[in-house]
């Protein structure tokens, strides 16, 4: 087996074609589209360099200062809430429901399963205001509060867009956190109970350490997945009002497909990629040092 | 065990793989040069899903008047929606694959565009070769003109006043008189708002009904020039007499007069709340005759519709004889595939399609009308005489932006109305990306 690999050819052989397809269809565009960060035009009247005006461009522009906030802020806050309900749940799961959990289970994993633009709608047509009063107003209503246009200010649509993906997605995490939960030993708990540790000490000494490695997985997934968030914002406000509720990734796409500013646009996908990765690789540091003490 | 491969079969992996490796680099390098203009197979006609009377005119057109050319090169429709319809034409023009007839894209930036590059058919000698130039209403052809950097490249398939439709029920019931001034105008729905009657319906989610208001104030007070002056650069939108116009639209809004949740509104649902009653007046143009002249959507029927011009602005430069006109979303068509199969469709829609939009779907176009028809309602008749008699026309806020602009005019509208935008923020905001391109 060490001769076969060993052999040069043997590598180049087994590791060949994998690496082909994955050049193709991931370096090369990538490559590419950094080649169009470096250029102005868009596909009617042919492209043309123009050196690094799109990345001093970038730094001026007001709009990928907002779109960046909203990005940050809506990662931010949607990891928090899908992280923390999907931990308190997978807490519920186990200790509170133990084996009676699986029809609950199956309730609150049931929106991951929805299409984003399906929950879109429905959140659209729960918090609307006109032409019919929506479930949450007509509740608001009742108890003598005007009906609130929630779509009509960027403030309240960032809570509803922020609602919606916590309640869409806090199911998967929970899931994937009752599988950490489950992992740990019974010795391990009843040997802490014996000790005295009941409750939330029980929880913050003995469950969260131990299930440490795959609450960091759940926030790797997490915030790549909201920094890149699209599609349940362009199915629930469309990043309005005005441009009140777009990320970097709308923005994105607007400028390219919509104003085909396709060099601009390849450059605000190469800030994206830089932010991914720089979080990406904050987060990994975090989840080494505290595994190497734990 | 040593990995060896008989030479033989060595070689023909390597040209395996690197035929694999160039094939595949072929299929990502291709998409410029699309070759030589190969003769279409079909009459393919790329439209939009809102607009539904073009198709339904030009199937019918395929079965009776144009059957020779549907026979020919038989009639193919396919939709997008309008929000993505620029981008698909984009995307089509990059590959050389325009579609016969065509949508024209939503900001007319984007026809020119392409014409510039060839891609577009220049329809006057076009028409003028076929001999059906003369079928086209000279209005309709300056229009295009005015539009189009003074060149006829699209098919005016609609011809468009715009003005205020009201509701004659509700300005009797409540003693308004139609209303001659932008002042008289706020002061009636300040009025109407007092007896709970919603003044306006309009669609913030489509955001160009509000920023029309902004415009057609603009031409009254400032003269038919005034967003000309704009696109040329010798105004900026945030200039104060222009900040004017934003302002008075804005404070429609504030005041409430637009109705709960304007942002959320779409086209259909502002059309609905007028034709069911729930609000006086709707800003639209002469297209609305379709939905107006149905008596299923109409709840409050056509005779209780009126129109009146856009009103006056007291010690204005524009006049209300000045009617913000429109081609509606103009159809274009390739250059590459304009032939004699083309030529023969061409004509007979020139010569046949004003007619039929008249008599089935009570449409104004920017054909000649050659048989005679009998107008569905008296409002219906109202435009058209207005149409006709008009003296002088103007165009929209947007008409001489950028795509770009367009766009962020049109999405940021609501909120100016709703107040989450100051009316200085909003043209700075479309001034801003005005400038960017």
């Amino acid at each position: 087996m060490h001769r076969v690999l060993g052999d040069r050819r043997a590598i180049a052989l087994l590791l060949g074609p994998a690496l082909l397809v994955y050049s193709l269809i991931m370096l090369v565009p990538m490559v590419w589209s950094l080649g169009y960060s470096f250029t102005k035009g868009n596909t009617i009247d042919g492209f043309t360099g123009n050196g690094v005006a799109n990345f001093s461009r970038l730094f001026d522009d007001p709009a990928v200062r907002d779109a960046l906030w909203f990005t940050l802020k809506y990662a931010v806050i949607v990891t928090a809430g899908q992280v923390v309900a999907g931990y308190l749940l997978a807490l519920l799961y186990v200790f509170f429901l133990r084996r009676a959990s699986a029809l609950i289970r199956t309730l609150v994993f049931f929106p991951v399963v929805l299409p984003t633009v399906a929950v879109g709608l429905l959140f659209q047509k729960f918090f609307q205001v006109a032409p019919q009063t929506g479930p949450v107003n007509s509740l608001l209503n009742a108890v003598g509060i005007d009906s609130i246009d929630f779509f009509g200010s960027s403030g309240s649509a960032f809570w509803v867009l922020v609602a919606m993906d916590i309640w869409r997605s806090m199911g998967f995490y929970a899931v994937l956190l009752f599988a950490g939960l489950v992992d740990i030993p019974d010795e391990v708990l009843e040997s802490a109970r014996l000790d005295g540790a009941t409750g939330l000490r029980l929880v913050r000494h003995i469950v969260v350490p131990l299930s440490l490695p795959v609450l960091m997985s759940s926030l790797i997934f997490s915030i790549n997945g909201t920094l890149k968030a699209f599609d349940s914002i362009v199915a629930l406000t469309n990043g309005g009002p005005g441009n009140g509720t777009t990320p970097l990734t709308l923005y994105m796409f607007q400028t390219s497909f919509t104003y085909s500013d396709y060099g601009y646009g390849s450059t605000i996908a190469l800030l994206l990629t830089v932010v991914s990765l720089l979080v990406s690789l904050v987060v990994y540091r975090v989840s080494r040092r505290d595994l190497t003490e734990g | 065990m040593s990995l060896r491969m008989p030479r033989g079969r060595r070689t023909r992996l390597s040209l395996f793989t690197a035929g694999t490796a160039s094939l595949a680099l072929l299929a990502t390098a291709c998409g410029g040069s699309g070759g030589s203009s190969a003769a279409p197979d079909n009459f393919n006609y790329l439209s939009v899903t809102e607009n539904t009377t073009v198709k339904t005119a030009l199937t019918t057109l395929s079965k009776g008047a144009c059957k020779p050319a549907n026979d020919a090169l038989p009639l193919k429709v396919e939709t997008v929606p309008q929000a993505s319809l620029d981008q698909k034409l984009q995307l089509l023009a990059g590959q050389n694959a325009l579609p016969v007839q065509f949508a024209a894209g939503n900001a007319p930036a984007l026809t020119q565009q392409l014409a510039k590059s060839g891609k577009v058919a220049d329809l006057e000698p076009k028409l003028k070769e076929l001999g059906v130039l003369d079928q086209l209403e000279p209005a309709a052809v300056s229009t295009i003109k005015a539009l189009y950097g003074g060149k006829l490249e699209v098919l005016p398939y609609e011809y468009n006043i715009e003005g205020i439709f009201y509701n004659k029920k509700i300005f009797a019931d409540n003693g308004l008189a139609v209303p001659g001034t932008w002042d008289e105008l706020v002061s009636a729905a300040a009025k109407l708002e007092s007896k709970d009657v919603q003044p306006f319906s309009a669609s913030g989610q489509q955001g160009w009904p509000l920023t029309r208001l902004i415009s057609d104030y603009l031409f009254r007070s400032l003269g038919p020039d005034a967003l000309r002056k704009v696109a040329d650069g010798q105004a900026k939108l945030t200039d104060p007499e222009y900040v004017k116009a934003a302002d008075e639209v804005a404070a429609l809004g504030k005041k409430g007069y637009f109705g709960k949740g304007v942002g959320s509104i779409d086209y259909d649902t502002a059309m609905n709340q007028f034709l069911s009653g729930k609000a006086a007046m709707f800003y639209m143009g002469s297209w609305a005759l379709a939905n107006i002249s149905d008596a299923e959507q109409n709840k409050v029927g056509a005779a209780n519709v009126g129109f009146m011009p856009f009103p006056a602005v007291a010690g204005g430069k524009g006049s209300v004889d000045q009617y913000p006109s429109n081609v509606g979303l103009g159809i274009a068509l390739a250059a590459k595939s304009f032939d004699e199969k083309t030529g023969a469709w061409v004509s007979c829609i020139t010569e046949n399609y004003g007619a039929t939009a008249l008599k089935d779907h009570g449409t104004i176009t920017g054909f000649k009308v050659n048989t005679e028809v009998k107008d569905a309602n008296a409002v219906t008749t109202q435009v058209r005489d207005t149409v006709s008699s008009s003296r002088q026309n103007v165009l929209w806020f947007e008409a001489l932006f950028s795509t770009k602009a367009t766009t962020i005019s049109q999405t940021n509208a609501a909120s100016l109305v709703s107040g989450s935008m100051s009316p200085q923020q909003f043209m700075q905001t479309v001034q801003d990306a005005l400038a960017a391109q």
